[in-house]
């Protein structure tokens, strides 16, 4: 909300040097937050000149300009910039008359976009100033010739200051207003608010005697359902003015508020509209009456009825839609837009004006679903004074005769079908057991009266009506919140809560960043990315799964929920590399997104205001996605740079397999490892991961057409790992193995074995033949070549055997090693390799 | 009887010349090379040692604990010179093995969390220091637990203040979470009174990347439902929290506000003592007592059980703590931004 301060001055007392920030200052301590300062950004000597003589010049470019000149200031008196009192303007605009009254700016002067004015030459004068037109003011858009003071309706003195004249030296100051106070979009509400934090005080622009309200219009409403059981218009006053002249010009003043306020002028009838809006905050609407056809209906819509709104729109009517209707059908959707065919225009006499009160979610599903957010449907959405309706219409009437030279007469309309308020009861103690500072039975009495409450005391505590203005109080704790606010939030004192005891972190939780501090503790780097991908990318690693789909995407071709989150980190590898950063090793935790099946609709949402069934929360939680969350990395360029005496070593797939091993040692299991041809991934450098038979992802190198086609280089190690398994798999108090501390034998194994034969499959056989003297396995070597037959390989372990008991002898260890040989023999044909 | 003819004046001569010797090698090849003329059996005092088996027995003893001794002590000084010539050689070996200690090769690269991640478990650690736990939820969401259960009517325009991204079928009723507040409910539905928990996770808006704003974001939300809580227990918890961030000089200030699941509601600024270009207050988050609204929600009788909440997001928080300046370096993980920080901020 915009608050030109001229207006506010008119209901509270504003110190003389207030300015927007002081104003926005006094305003946040209530809980309006400071949005910023408006201006006309117009300065220095601008006057009321009067043209005295002008010759129009031709010139070479096609343009005819005026050569002019203006008396800038009464005959013998200096001008405002000091200087003579005629000038010579050159001027390209031809709207005016010899003896017309224009706006001359001085030099000196500085116009919106920081334009300075001053004496310059051009087109072979010296040209003394400049003629301005309203959007060089900034006043309006008009940019058709300058501005003629006479067509504006004014008559001022040479030499006044046009600054004052056309209220360009006004400012306004501007809110944030929540959503609970609609009745701060109004000057009116703002000033209450501005008397709240400064203890000046308000003069209520509405007063206290009741306006005439006319009768003999006939208003029908007609909504016997309502939405929520609540009737859309409970208040509707209609005002009758005739022998209007809506060509008349708007006051300069009205225009300089409605523009300081956010809002443009359109024309005189228009314009009384919204300014009694801004003023009161009822959004108020002015027909043509000669237009209208018999009496007023405010019905919902029939199936299949259509409007045209003023914005020139049709729109096909929902039967929820509130409307304003006359015999002819529908004139205006209620509290959002009116229709054309009844619209007030230059040639309109007879106007009615209309002051209602319409229902907050009516208006709210109309504006939304015509996606037709209007200054009305805002104010009444966020509800409006329900006693006030009859104020504006009175303002608007007003407002016609003194500008538009109408003419109220006693034809008009007052429906009135406001429930009154209810008592609200606030316990004596409670807004104390809430806030934590000791009020007195006084303050609380006082606050609540000055908001505007209408306070008893009684037994226990107080009887509180809340005020017309204040839909949003309905219970004890916005009245304690009132009370709150307007003492000051920094009364309250301070005091450190002691929990129960905690604890701690869970496992889960201290798993996870055990995963993450490992990852990083050996080199590589935590990147988060956005989860939304195209539908190609989510197809980089999978197939044929059901995804989340959003609604409204910001890009539609990234509209889907991510299902890997390995694609993100290809995404941050291309721009790294792009960045010239071409070693990267980065990872990414996080959640996938994975429905059970294709996402339909439910039911209706249980309410909000008590606890749902157990069952219905069930059903609610089931159609909740499953979020697993998933660890990614990506690995390319190199892991240790060419140094002295050091080699390059770039990143492969075995680096891929060995980060992912070690997540989850950090979590606490142990990887098995499998080949696998997963989609995305090298057919044959790519290991399937699993714990206790489960799956848990797959890491190796990525398929080099899919690197290729991400422009990345042809070598990327790549992993995935579901950290759900993982957290599945390592739960429970880990238990200690003794530590054997007799000496130890050690020996070596090389055995011939087909190429094919995965080294795990024979380390696996190896400790299951050698029984329980194997204290540790290592492969040294996979050897394959000269003196090794074609399809055959030589693998080389280092075996470590240890006794509880006893030294071993090289003999034991023997024996133990050869029954290991013997089950390779067995399983897989390996022998001694001689 | 005449005299003994090994005696001092026939020793001492001879040890003096050997220690002499011993001494005179520079190096532990030239003493080891003088080891048979200085200690060896070619020694003199070796020579002198087997003259005494031809002498008469009554000079026998005194003779051959002369030579004892001064054999004695010419192999203690010959060990001596011997470990300090071993000891010169050994450091002179060092001083050849040395190498530019400031350009060590580097073998592990350097890796790094990413600060707003870091960041989460920073603030969770200060509140799982006061017993608090730490609470997660999903982040696609049901409409209900983020709008209907936090007091959002449907159409309350409040609902429509936070840009939300809508699941297909919008009949799904299913939204990315708009905050973390959604995993409060969760927390009163599934927990046992009374409640301190703190929610730090990742929510969404429909707002388009720019320098202040990103679409995917990150926010930490307290929690705290108990018997007799006030703002008083609101204001002493931020300004503890306050203090850890931002150091033993931070305040806070609350000013009022809406919010929809908390009333009464207050925006929250922290006065910070080290921000770029000065001490100043700087918008922090919101905060509020808990709406009677959500705790029914959650079958909780706000007549018997009071609370508060309060919430921040961490890109903001990172942004005047860290003095990070654009939204872009927390989102295009580009790897020097994590880097920089490494493990700590």
């Amino acid at each position: 909300m915009k608050v030109p301060l001229s207006w506010l001055a008119e209901y509270v007392d504003l110190p003389g040097d207030a300015t927007p920030d002081s104003v926005m200052a006094e305003l946040v301590k209530v809980g309006l937050e400071e949005e910023g300062a408006h201006g006309f950004s117009v300065s220095g000597p601008v006057v009321v000149g009067q043209v005295l003589e002008f010759t129009p010049e031709p010139q070479s470019n096609g343009k005819t300009i005026r050569w002019c000149q203006v008396r800038v200031a009464p005959e013998g008196s200096k001008a405002a910039d000091g200087g003579e009192d005629v000038r010579g303007i050159v001027c390209g605009a031809s709207n005016f008359e010899v003896g017309d009254k224009v706006v001359v700016c001085l030099p000196g002067a500085v116009l919106p976009g920081n334009f300075a004015i001053a004496a310059r030459s051009t087109y072979g004068h010296i040209s003394d100033g400049m003629m301005a037109s309203g959007r060089e003011l900034g006043l309006s858009e008009d940019h058709a010739g300058i501005l003629r003071l006479g067509e504006i309706g004014l008559d001022p003195k040479v030499g006044t200051d046009a600054l004052e004249l056309l209220s360009l030296n006004d400012s306004a100051a501007e809110v944030n207003v929540t959503p609970d106070r609609g009745y701060c979009f109004s000057i009116r509400g703002i000033a209450r608010e501005y008397a709240h934090a400064t203890g000046v005080d308000f003069k209520d622009p509405i007063g206290n005697a009741h306006p005439e309200t006319g009768n003999g219009f006939s208003v029908t409403i007609d909504d016997p359902a309502g939405i929520r059981g609540k009737v859309g218009c409970d208040r509707f006053v209609a005002r009758h003015v005739t022998g209007v002249d809506a060509t008349r010009p708007t006051p300069p003043w009205m225009v300089a508020r409605l523009k300081l306020a956010g809002m443009r002028s359109i024309s005189l009838v228009v314009d009384i509209t919204n300014y009694v809006m801004l003023e009161l905050g009822q959004p108020t609407h002015a027909y043509d009456f000669d237009k209208l056809q018999g009496g007023i209906t405010v019905r919902r819509a029939n199936a299949g009825e259509k409007l045209v709104t003023l914005d020139g729109q049709p729109r096909a009517l929902d039967v929820e839609d509130l409307l304003i209707t006359d015999e002819s059908g529908p004139i205006g959707l209620a509290g959002v837009m009116g229709g054309e065919t009844t619209e007030v225009t230059n040639s309109t006499v007879n106007v009615l004006v209309e002051a209602a009160h319409f229902d907050p979610v009516t208006i709210a599903r109309s504006a939304r679903r015509h996606k037709l957010g209007s200054e009305a449907s805002k104010r009444f959405e966020r509800g409006v004074d329900t006693r006030v309706a009859e104020y504006a219409a009175a303002r608007v009437v007003q407002l016609l005769e003194v500008h538009a030279g109408g003419a109220a007469d006693s034809l008009g309309a007052d429906l009135n079908n406001v429930a009154p308020a209810e008592a609200i009861f606030l316990p004596l103690d409670f807004t104390t057991s809430l806030v934590g500072v000791e009020y007195t039975q006084e303050q609380i009495s006082k606050v609540l009266t000055e908001i505007g409450c209408v306070v008893a005391v009684v037994d226990g505590g107080f009887e509180v009506i809340a005020p017309s203005w204040r839909p949003d109080i309905t219970h004890k704790t916005d009245l304690a919140e009132e009370v709150a606010r307007i003492i000051g939030y920094h009364e309250i004192p301070s005091r450190l809560p002691v929990a129960p005891p905690g604890r701690g972190l869970t496992l889960r939780q201290r798993q996870r960043r055990q995963a993450l501090s490992a990852l990083v503790g050996s080199g590589h780097t935590e990147v988060l990315t956005y989860p939304f991908f195209s539908e190609a990318q989510n197809q980089w690693f999978t197939e044929g799964l059901p995804f989340v789909k959003l609604a409204n995407a910001l890009q539609e071709e990234s509209s889907q929920m991510r299902l890997r989150v390995l694609p993100g980190l290809i995404e941050a590898a291309k721009r790294n590399l792009s960045r010239g950063l071409i070693d990267i090793a980065i990872f990414e935790e996080g959640a996938v997104f994975l429905p059970a099946e294709k996402i339909t609709g439910t039911d209706p949402l249980p309410s909000g205001v008590e606890r749902p069934t157990d069952g219905t929360l069930a059903a609610l939680q089931a159609t909740i996605p499953q979020q697993p969350h998933h660890l990614a990395l990506l690995l390319t360029g190199e892991r240790v740079k060419q140094q002295t005496n050091i080699p390059a070593a770039a990143y492969d797939y075995s680096d891929a397999i060995e980060a992912a091993k070690l997540v989850a040692r950090a979590i606490g299991v142990e990887l098995e490892l499998k080949a696998a041809q997963p989609k995305g991934f090298h057919p044959g450098r790519t290991a399937e991961l699993l714990v206790d038979g489960n799956h848990v992802g797959f890491a190796g190198e990525l398929d080099p057409a899919l690197a290729a086609d991400c422009d990345l280089p042809r070598r990327v190690a790549a992993a995935e790992l579901n950290l759900e398994v993982l957290y599945a798999a390592a739960t429970g108090v880990r238990q200690a193995n003794p530590i054997l501390v007799m000496p130890a034998a050690t020996q070596d194994l090389s055995l011939l074995v087909d190429a094919d034969l995965p080294a795990a499959s024979l380390q696996a056989t190896i400790v299951e033949g050698a029984g329980e003297l194997l204290e540790h396995i290592r492969l040294v070597e996979d050897y394959r070549g000269s003196n090794i037959s074609e399809g055959k390989k030589s693998l080389t372990f280092s075996l470590r055997f240890r006794a509880e008991d006893r030294t071993l002898t090289q003999v034991e260890a023997s024996e133990s090693r050869d029954r290991a040989v013997a089950l390779a023999n067995e399983r897989f044909g390996a022998t001694i390799r001689a | 009887m005449s005299g003994n003819p090994i005696n001092p004046s026939v020793v001492d001569p001879v040890v003096d010349s050997a220690l002499a010797a011993i001494a005179a090698a520079t190096d532990l090849a030239a003493l080891r090379a003088s080891r048979q003329s200085t200690v060896g059996e070619q020694s003199e005092i070796s020579q002198l040692n087997a003259t005494i088996k031809n002498m008469p027995n009554e000079f026998k003893a005194e003779a051959g604990a002369l030579i004892g001794a001064a054999r004695g002590r010419l192999n203690q000084a010959f060990a001596a010179r011997e470990a300090v010539l071993a000891a010169v050689e050994e450091r002179a070996k060092l001083a050849a093995e040395a190498v530019d200690v400031t350009a060590a090769p580097t073998k592990l690269p350097i890796g790094g969390r990413h600060p707003l991640s870091l960041l989460m478990d920073q603030i969770s650690d200060v509140f799982v220091g006061m017993g608090w736990e730490i609470a997660e939820g999903p982040e696609v969401e049901s409409e209900w637990f983020n709008f209907d259960a936090l007091n959002f009517d449907a159409d309350h325009p409040a609902r429509a203040m936070q840009d939300t991204f809508f699941v297909e079928p919008v009949e799904s009723h299913l939204v990315l979470r708009t905050h973390t507040s959604p995993v409060q409910v969760r927390s009163l539905l599934e927990r046992e009174l009374p409640v301190y928990v703190l929610c730090p996770g990742r929510v969404f808006r429909t707002d388009e990347l720019d320098a202040t704003h990103t679409p995917v974001f990150h926010q930490v939300e307290g929690l705290a439902i108990d018997k007799g809580l006030t703002m008083a227990d609101l204001r002493g918890t931020l300004e503890h929290f306050a203090r850890i961030m931002f150091g033993p000089e931070a305040q806070i200030r609350l000013r009022p506000s809406f919010f929809p699941f908390t009333e009464p509601s207050a925006e929250l600024d922290v006065w910070h003592p080290n921000a770029k270009g000065g001490a100043r207050w700087v918008e922090w988050g919101g905060c509020g007592m808990v709406n009677p609204n959500v705790l029914k929600a959650a079958g909780i009788d706000p007549e018997v059980y009071q609370g508060f909440a309060f919430g921040m997001g961490i890109e903001r928080t990172l942004m005047f703590r860290n003095g990070v300046l654009d939204m872009h370096d927390m989102v295009e993980s580009d790897v020097r931004f994590s880097q920089q920080f490494g493990v700590s901020l």
